[in-house]
């Protein structure tokens, strides 16, 4: 039933950087999601208290088993309980999985332009595996916005450059970049996203995800850059 | 620490309670500026105290929402008159 | 299922008299918004008091509005989002010197505001010293994200009666519920008889 609670039994938590946290949740009956649908998490207190938060899927659907990007929030009441606290085999409950419009389809076959800054990478990584396991060959680039190389998710899974499935990756960093790095530590700008628009069989469907402003910043761009603003899907968070 | 808006996406979860589809791709036409936008394309403000979730384009206020134990209170469009939906906490 | 989210308990919420039941304390100040911040110069800002019939009965201007006697209560305030703030400090107008010599049969009071946000109150909870409009926090002039120019202070309410931006006081002949409270928020908001919703 759609709104309905599921028991979600945490099952292994992985370090994705000295903060980010990757929970691996099993849930009975889990009826499948899309890539780029999200999760609502509750939690309750030993007094009823009950609090809930939104998070991304970081994987496609695969059997009972959820994976969830957590990035705790300083003094946040959720998120450093789940990345630090939640114990191994513990239940919380989770509504799922849910949104229809920030999700890429298999079948589609235009290209498409990932746009992540920070931990907004997560659902972004779910639809970069699903391009890579499916047999879909829509051309993929991912901008993947990062402070710095120490705040970097999926280090090993999202390399620079054009893997053998056509899934191109550029890091762009704001803050502090590695030495190797041609491109100087900046914020995202128009020249990042030079070419965007105009794609083979383009314009690009195009997918944001990160905090309001980083958002707000990549979406003008991209509708600046000559994209179509109804090619432009966003997820914001706090 | 300023208020910013977030997505309608947020949306699906507080109206899975109410709604036996997935909601967030639905249509809807601005009657104060016309403009269509999906309801995952509103600008949403909260979730607390309430969901306030606003057109894209011009901030008219197309939902409110508030969930109270036992209930959800639901108002659509702009102007006053909440359904009232009794559920199960 | 005895292993629900085991050692969540949300925000400490520590036992003191001062602590309306279920708020915790902050130190921050935590902004709640309905909608985009109004930009209200105070160049056209005015505060209008409106009677039961529609009628303007007294509105002010910026320069008219700190004309009028001012005064610097320090209280604490209580959200219905569960947190509670100690010791602000204000500077405004008390609501009695707005009301001062109106002559009116109201029972209650909207608070409107720039932007379209709305509160109800009885009329008697903005008299007696227990209400002000207020511009300054903590010395220095109210930024637009807590309701700058001036918003309404009601500190013996949940502070979603105090409302942000606001632009006046229309009486009422009987009580109407504001955008909160037409969405299943309590009608009065006494935070310690903890009245956040229509059925408590």
């Amino acid at each position: 039933m759609h709104g309905h609670w599921y028991f979600a039994r945490l099952a292994a938590r992985r370090e994705e950087n000295a903060t980010a946290r990757t929970l691996l949740f099993d849930v009975e009956k889990w009826p499948g999601h899309l890539p780029g649908q999200h999760v609502d998490v509750r939690l309750t207190a030993d007094d009823g208290y009950q609090a809930i938060r939104s998070y991304s899927l970081a994987a496609p659907a695969e059997g009972d088993r959820l994976e969830l990007g957590v990035q705790p929030v300083e003094g946040g009441e959720v998120s450093p309980y789940l990345a630090e606290q939640l114990p191994l085999d513990a239940y919380v409950e989770v509504r799922g999985p849910l949104g229809g419009w920030f999700v890429w389809r298999g079948e589609r076959t235009e290209p498409v332009l990932l746009l992540g800054g920070g931990s907004g990478i997560v659902p972004l990584r779910a639809m970069v595996r699903a391009r890579r396991s499916s047999a879909a060959r829509s051309p993929f680039l991912l901008l993947y916005a990062l402070r710095s190389p120490a705040e970097r998710w999926y280090a090993e899974e999202l390399r620079p450059g054009a893997d053998a499935d056509g899934v191109r990756t550029r890091l762009l960093y704001s803050r502090e970049a590695p030495a190797e790095e041609p491109r100087p530590a900046g914020r995202l700008t128009a020249a990042d996203l030079a070419g965007a628009a105009e794609v083979e069989g383009g314009p690009p469907l195009c997918y944001v995800c990160g905090p309001t402003g980083f958002v707000e910043h990549a979406a003008g761009l991209l509708v600046a850059a000559g994209v179509p603003p109804g090619r432009v899907r966003t997820e914001r968070f706090g | 620490m300023v208020m910013q808006h977030l997505d309608g996406n947020m949306l699906a979860g507080p109206l899975s309670e109410v709604f036996a589809v997935e909601p967030t791709t639905a249509l809807r036409r601005c009657p104060h500026c016309r403009l269509v936008s999906s309801l995952a394309q509103l600008h949403v403000y909260g979730p607390q105290p309430g969901i306030t979730a606003r057109c894209p384009g011009c901030s008219a206020i197309a939902l409110r929402m508030a969930r109270h134990p036992g209930a959800l209170w639901l108002q659509l469009g702009g102007s006053e008159g909440a359904f009232r939906f009794p559920l199960a906490e | 299922m005895n292993t629900l989210s085991p050692g969540f308990h949300g925000h400490t919420r520590p036992r003191s008299d001062r602590l309306p039941p279920g708020q915790y304390p902050t130190e921050q100040f935590p902004v709640l918004s309905a909608g985009p911040t109004p930009e209200v110069p105070t160049s056209t800002w005015e505060f209008t008091l409106t009677g039961t019939e529609g009628e303007r009965l007294r509105t002010w201007d910026w320069a008219g509005f700190g004309d009028l006697p001012q005064e610097e209560p320090t209280v604490d305030i209580h959200c219905v989002t569960r947190w509670t703030k100690w010791d602000t400090s204000w500077r405004g107008v008390s609501v009695d010197v707005l009301l001062e010599g109106v002559d009116t049969s109201a029972s209650h009071v909207m608070a409107e505001s720039y932007g379209g946000y709305t509160t109800n109150l009885p009329l008697a909870d903005l008299t007696g010293g227990r209400a002000w409009i207020v511009h300054t926090f903590d010395g220095l002039p109210l930024p637009p994200e807590h309701g700058g120019p001036a918003r309404l202070l009601v500190p013996h309410l949940y502070f979603w009666k105090s409302a942000k931006w606001v632009s006046g006081l229309r009486l009422l002949d009987r009580d109407e519920p504001g955008f909160w409270e037409s969405v299943g928020y309590h009608m009065y908001g006494d935070p310690w008889r903890e009245q956040r919703n229509r059925s408590d």
